[in-house]
């Protein structure tokens, strides 16, 4: 009894605690930040809803998520229907796009995905790093190229939040002799974008002797003492992504809660269940 | 209102007298070994998931739409719109996993302690057709929520009985109901999810509770309790499983419940083991995803089909191969030679074999839930080889090795004497 008591009891720390330690990168490679969200600030909440129905809402839609279920995060109806249907939809509809789905195919190649469990999906962290790794890049057919994302079909919708930004992506990769195939040495390969995409490119080999990891590192610079615009961007976007999160299960709230009342109702069901053995089990010999 | 109750209880006694009769038979008069431990749970435990996925199942199937347009957004609309739905659902998906992960224990407690061989080898083999139609339960249920996994997922399953020689093709294109996995496909799932294969697990965990009766439970001393009896004619080392084991299990129930909430409320996803993070995107027949793992409980023989190399372009080695290493449990009882049960009185050689079987087993599922490429490869000495796939290649022979040498291992281990009664 007390092994199954303490084998089973670690099972879900163990989880959390995997999740909690892991590093994680995109498909691209690009390790993501994590997104520090929570979803009991309302504030952060209803920021976000806003950015959320101002900037992803004409493109993408939450088809499965209520506007009347944002009471939920502290608004009432009235102030949902004022400051955040923009649509003439009733409160009791769902947050559909007019962007039809061939549309949006003759748009951008693929229809904007639906981003009512888009958290679910890609992970905040992911939804993160991504908001904030786009870059100008004129080879693009959108003028936009995305570090989390590369060559995504999606614009930076936010663009006029982020502000300019120059952007530079070094890659190592390995030199192979042209007719013999042989590995000759490493060479860096810097491409450096400005503010409105236009690329210098340059390649030089690395000195030989060491050894280094084939890869590739985007670093960003923003302009000079834009410190205050780029943390007021990343809270922004936080916001947003906390946003994302609560609309992916809104009950999530909920579920915590009604859970911590569970498992206290099953400790003190376990005592009584205990005893109960106990009881019977004294004329055991 | 007590004297009522018992007048009406004698009414009815009188008339069916047969549910008094069947209560004191597998309850009240079956008599249990004295001695189970914590690995004894999980059979009734079994039991205890079952009730609740057919409980739950019953109130999903009123809001669930089984239509390649709606079943995605159904999923939603139960988590979000029906009242308590996220609830039901979650109690299902973990549920799903907590039945594998139950019956698990519960098999693997049968190997610890030889409760497959003689005289239980009918109790075994039943066992082994619920864990193979739980599988096709879970498969399936797998495919309803309509999500990238569960599209893929169904479509590698079904490729792989595309394989079979000759009638292959033909095969899985009257499984599907079409050229791919599509709308028809998902309404008969729906119907096996629902109805078929949950008829025929619960038929069969008849048959294996009616089987251990007829014969009596094992124990952890692996002697059999029946040959020592008192002169009441009752196994001296027995008890009445109602209402020792019941209370017993009773408190088990609520440790376990503790656990599955834990899990239920505070990570349903169990970090995308439960519920994987791919399946919250829709169905798209023309995007594969870069990666399809199935669920953790199917992983080890994923690994097992993986692992196979291919021979004349066909995958179809690796589908024997998954296909044996679950057919062979059928053959453990006549596989073990060993004149003791329990893992207590066995040799060495019994107890390191287990031992690597766990390790084969977790590494082998592992593996499973990861891309060929998570270790990276070997150097050109290797053939520049993906590690991971070396190992599961190796592990996969071990897995085959635990069964086909066991007539040899077992017979010529050193056991230890078996005690006459059941040791406390």
């Amino acid at each position: 009894m007390r092994n199954l008591l303490v084998a089973l009891s670690f099972l879900p720390f163990a989880a959390a605690l995997s999740a909690a330690f892991s590093v994680h990168a995109s498909e691209a490679g690009y390790r993501l930040d994590r997104s520090r969200i929570d979803s009991n600030d309302m504030l952060s909440l209803q920021a976000g809803a806003r950015t959320f129905v101002n900037y992803c809402l004409n493109c993408h839609g939450a088809q499965y998520m209520r506007y009347n279920r944002l009471t939920d995060i502290g608004l009432t109806e009235k102030q949902i229907l004022d400051n955040l249907v923009f649509t003439g939809a009733k409160v009791g509809e769902t947050m559909k796009v007019s962007l039809s789905v061939a549309d949006g195919k003759a748009m951008f190649g693929a229809a904007p995905p639906d981003l009512s469990v888009i958290a679910r999906a890609r992970s905040t962290d992911w939804l993160y790093t991504y908001l904030r790794t786009f870059y100008r890049d004129s080879k693009s057919p959108t003028g936009w190229n995305n570090a989390a994302f590369p060559q995504v079909a999606m614009p930076h919708a936010l663009w006029d939040l982020q502000g300019p930004r120059t952007t530079t992506i070094e890659t190592i990769a390995t030199e192979t002799d042209k007719e013999t195939k042989k590995f000759t040495g490493f060479s860096m390969t810097t491409v450096v974008l400005d503010q409105n995409g236009f690329r210098t490119e340059e390649k030089k080999l690395l000195p030989k002797g060491k050894d280094y990891h084939p890869g590739t590192q985007i670093t960003f610079e923003s302009p000079p003492n834009s410190d205050r615009a780029r943390i007021a961007y990343d809270t922004t976007v936080r916001d947003l992504v906390n946003f994302l999160d609560y609309v992916a299960e809104p009950a999530a709230n909920s579920r915590k809660r009604i859970g911590i009342v569970v498992l206290f109702f099953l400790g003190f069901l376990f005592i009584f269940a205990y005893a109960l053995k106990k009881e019977y089990w004294k004329d055991v010999k | 209102m007590a004297g009522r109750l018992m007048a009406l209880w004698d009414w009815f006694d009188s008339r069916m007298p047969s549910v008094a009769e069947e209560f004191r038979k597998h309850m009240a008069e079956y008599y249990a070994p004295k001695n189970f431990n914590f690995w004894y749970f999980f059979g009734a435990l079994s039991i205890l998931v079952l009730a609740i996925q057919i409980v739950s199942g019953i109130f999903l199937t009123m809001h669930y739409k089984p239509d390649a347009n709606l079943a995605f957004g159904s999923v939603e609309y139960i988590m979000r719109d029906v009242p308590g739905g996220w609830l039901l659902r979650y109690i299902h998906s973990t549920g799903a996993s907590a039945f594998f992960v139950v019956v698990y224990l519960h098999m693997f407690r049968g190997l610890l302690y030889g409760s497959y061989k003689q005289p239980r080898e009918l109790v075994w083999i039943f066992g082994v057709l619920i864990y193979l139609t739980l599988m096709a339960e879970g498969f399936f249920g797998y495919l309803l929520p309509w999500g990238q996994m569960s599209y893929w997922g169904a479509q590698v399953i079904v490729n792989l009985f595309g394989t079979i020689p000759f009638i292959g093709p033909d095969l899985a294109l009257w499984i599907r109901g079409d050229y791919v996995v599509g709308d028809a496909t998902l309404n008969r799932f729906f119907a096996l999810h629902v109805i078929a294969i949950p008829l025929v697990l619960l038929g069969l965990v008849s048959a294996h509770i009616l089987a251990l009766h007829d014969v009596g439970s094992n124990n952890p001393d692996g002697v059999e309790i029946k040959k020592k009896k008192g002169p009441d004619g009752h196994p001296l080392d027995g008890i009445p499983f109602h209402p020792y084991y019941t209370v017993k299990d009773l408190a088990g129930a609520v440790v376990f419940l503790m656990a599955f909430c834990a899990i239920m409320f505070f990570v349903p996803e169990m970090g995308g083991y439960f519920i994987e993070y791919n399946n919250f995107i829709p169905a798209d027949p023309l995007k594969t995803p870069q990666h399809i793992a199935p669920v953790w409980y199917f992983t080890p023989y994923y690994s097992i089909l993986r692992a196979v190399p291919p021979l004349f372009n066909s995958q179809f080695p690796g589908v024997m191969a998954m296909g044996i290493a679950t057919l062979i449990l059928f053959f453990l009882p006549w596989l073990d030679r060993s004149p003791v049960k329990s893992i207590r009185y066995r040799g060495i050689l019994y107890k390191s074999a287990l031992a690597i079987f766990v390790v084969t087993f977790l590494v082998l599922g592992y593996l499973g839930t990861e891309s060929v490429t998570v270790w990276g490869q070997f150097g050109r000495w290797m053939g520049e080889a993906d590690v991971a796939t070396v190992v599961a290649r190796i592990f996969t022979v071990i897995y085959f090795l635990f069964f086909f040498l066991m007539p040899w291992y077992t017979a010529i281990d050193k056991c230890k004497p078996e005690p006459d009664r059941v040791t406390m």
